[in-house]
């Protein structure tokens, strides 16, 4: 599970500095789901970052499964991002050059595994997404909801503890948008995966049980019912 | 993954590649055309030393040059002639046999040469001048005129007609040691009809002509030659390798010096070193224990050539090499800023894959590869566009000058080079003396050794990792976060 304590991470822009986090506090138990909502620039994706492993807060501590984040050597901190966290990005943040298949192979070179493996597993991840005929296909051959699934499937193939998606359905139309939630949303169910969404959508907040509205890098958290206007 | 991810870059990158690519296959290409042209340089240098020394021949020994003494008169061929009676209009021919320069060493120096520490080989040769002077007298004839005639006085007239005919003919003989004559200027010829010297034909009158000498004076083997008055038979036709003989007439040594008037003479001592690295100290070595002698190594030799030849290896030596430093240092420079300006517009791509848990070391390792491939690429281009370079001067082969002695010697031909010219066969040109000069026609060749290959294939891999070095430390400076930050 997620701890974070006193967290806060302050930037300098020119002269000024910044506190994008101000000493957020916040647990997430394993298996738990979580969405992050708040205005442009309140520190949303400063979080996301955060509980990913990709920055280090300036204060306080980010523990998972009682390994701190903030201090770990970055060997370490890039082997708990290799073997633990998938990530969704907004921009689906797909290679180019490499097919649909060899993009979800990318999650798995760090781990060292045979080519073989490699091509079964990523083969594997795009059939659940519903993309194992698009294997072959580059990213500029895909629909934008289809460039998502492959990244989905990306963050996924690793098998991974803990799945964060930043903004996964921003650059999606409603029908494509709801597609992919759903598809999110099953395969968190089906894998136990701890789940955390940044989203500006309210209509997407309004599914998660949790919700963390964050202002000027101070955190709120909501409990809610599923579906509950 | 590697592979497949590189080769998809590449091919997606293609512009960028082709422009890296052909910056350091421009600059490839230069440094490969400088080298053989080089060492096309060198070979045809090689070859005007060799037309003078012969086949392995390290230095020359010949006697030092003396300041002239005062009052002394300069040395110059004389040729008399007698008057014969009033009406004799007979032919009359008078050849003087001189040794080339006037200066002459004792025949013991060759012995005294080959006992010097690091000597391998040493044969003497006498180097001499055959003029001949040819034609007649005649006589002019008195012409009374009618009608003038004084009692008691000398008849009225006056001589009409008569004058002199002569032709000068002038011609190199080089008087060769027939015991040794694996060292010495005959080893740059090839004998193309007849024989060569037997090894007991040390006083023989027999000759070996010169190809191109023999076909100006019709000379064939088994015909003769006379120098002097001694008939000579021939018995070989030699080609210079070079296409310049050192010598017209080839003859045994110890002919020559009966023709010179120079028994127990030679002009020249050809020496081999034991090893091509000690010609320095044994050039010393001769000079300080065999007082009164001018020692010429090879080295001294290239040092008088001048002309064309000795102009572009200049060139190439200069400006082809500058040229070349500054086209491969300006493409890998480019190499490097476009490879890192990749770098820059692949942020996300990199960053993304620093956050799917990719290694600083995997990326760097990626970029860095893409920049090999891109330098082995131009290293290709590079080495193709050089090779045909090389081939086509090849296929052309200008024809360069080299003016040897004379001119562009300054001290060191005049004390040095110049000397050994001036004891060397000298060629078919004329009397060599103190200042004269020999120009050759050499064809340049560009020779691709595999050294100038290897280093082509250096260069491009330097080229490549000095791209990936810039390209590698921008990505390895990448921070994952910058993945999530740009999509804000």
């Amino acid at each position: 599970m997620y701890e974070l304590t006193g967290v806060t991470k302050r930037y300098r822009r020119g002269k000024d500095t910044v506190r994008a986090l101000d000493g957020v506090d916040l647990a997430i138990p394993d298996g738990g789901r979580l969405v992050i909502q708040g205005p442009t620039g309140g520190g949303k994706s400063t979080l996301l970052q955060m509980l990913g492993g990709l920055d280090r807060p300036s204060e306080g501590a980010v523990v998972l499964d009682g390994v701190d984040l903030a201090t770990l050597p970055e060997a370490r901190l890039t082997r708990v991002r290799a073997e633990k966290i998938g990530f969704v990005f907004q921009g689906f943040n797909l290679v180019p050059t490499l097919t649909a298949q060899e993009n979800v192979e990318t999650a798995l070179v760090p781990l060292g595994l045979k080519a073989a493996e490699r091509r079964e597993r990523a083969g594997e991840a795009l059939v659940s997404v519903g993309l194992g005929e698009r294997r072959g296909h580059l990213p500029g051959e895909l629909s934008g909801g289809q460039q998502q699934r492959v990244a989905i499937a990306r963050a996924l193939v690793k098998r991974p503890a803990v799945l964060l998606a930043d903004e996964p359905t921003g650059n999606l139309d409603e029908s494509m948008r709801d597609e992919i939630m759903e598809l999110l949303e099953g395969l968190w169910e089906e894998n136990g995966l701890t789940f955390v969404m940044v989203t500006h959508d309210s209509v997407l907040a309004r599914r998660a049980p949790r919700v963390a509205t964050i202002r000027k890098g101070r955190v709120t958290i909501r409990e809610q019912v599923v579906g509950a206007a | 993954m590697f592979f497949t991810y590189l080769r998809r870059e590449l091919r997606r990158r293609r512009k960028a590649a082709l422009v890296v690519a052909s910056g350091l296959a421009l600059g490839i290409a230069l440094v490969i055309v400088v080298n053989s042209v080089s060492a096309g340089m060198n070979r045809a240098q090689g070859r005007v030393l060799e037309s003078l020394y012969g086949l392995g021949t390290d230095m020359t020994v010949t006697k030092a040059a003396a300041p002239p003494e005062e009052g002394a008169t300069v040395k110059r061929p004389r040729f008399r002639f007698d008057a014969k009676g009033g009406d004799d209009d007979a032919r009359q021919s008078q050849d003087i046999v001189m040794v080339q320069g006037f200066e002459t060493l004792a025949a013991s120096t060759v012995a005294r040469v080959a006992g010097q520490d690091g000597v391998a080989d040493a044969v003497g040769g006498l180097n001499v001048r055959v003029m001949k002077v040819d034609g007649q007298f005649k006589p002019g004839e008195f012409k009374q005129e009618p009608g003038e005639v004084k009692r008691g006085g000398p008849a009225a007239g006056e001589v009409r007609g008569g004058g002199a005919d002569f032709d000068v003919d002038s011609y190199s003989v080089y008087g060769t040691d027939v015991a040794h004559q694996g060292l010495g200027p005959l080893t740059s010829s090839k004998i193309t009809s007849g024989r060569t010297f037997a090894a007991g034909e040390t006083s023989a009158a027999v000759a070996v002509v010169d190809s191109a000498y023999a076909k100006e004076k019709k000379l064939k083997v088994g015909g003769t030659l006379t120098v002097s008055g001694s008939k000579l038979t021939i018995v070989g036709i030699a080609t210079a390798d070079s296409g310049d003989a050192a010598a017209d007439v080839y003859l045994p040594l110890a002919r020559a010096q009966t023709l010179a008037d120079a028994k127990g003479k030679i002009t020249t001592v050809y020496v081999k070193a034991t090893d091509s690295q000690r010609i320095a100290g044994v050039k010393d070595t001769i000079q300080k224990n065999i007082s009164g002698t001018t020692v010429t190594t090879s080295a001294d030799l290239a040092q008088t050539v001048s002309g064309s030849l000795s102009t572009a290896s200049d060139l190439a030596a200069g400006v082809g090499k500058w040229l070349s430093i500054v086209v491969l240092v300006a493409a890998f420079l480019v190499a490097g800023l476009l490879t890192s300006s990749a770098v820059s517009r692949r942020v996300r791509e990199f960053g993304t894959l620093k956050a799917l848990g990719w290694k600083s070391r995997r990326v760097t390792g990626q970029v860095a590869g893409e920049a090999l491939v891109n330098g082995l690429i131009g290293g290709a281009l590079g080495i193709g566009i050089g090779l045909a370079g090389a081939w086509a001067i090849t296929a052309f082969s200008p024809t360069l000058t080299a003016q040897l002695g004379a001119g562009g010697g300054g001290g060191a031909g005049a004390g040095g080079g110049g000397r050994m010219l001036v004891g060397g066969p000298g060629g078919p040109g004329g009397p060599m003396s103190d200042g004269a000069s020999r120009a050759l026609d050499i064809a340049l060749t560009a020779p691709v050794s595999l050294t100038t290959i290897g280093l082509a294939v250096a260069l491009a891999v330097a080229g490549g990792l000095i791209a990936g070095g810039f390209g590698g430390w921008r990505a390895s400076r990448l921070r994952p976060a910058d993945a999530l930050r740009r999509v804000e």
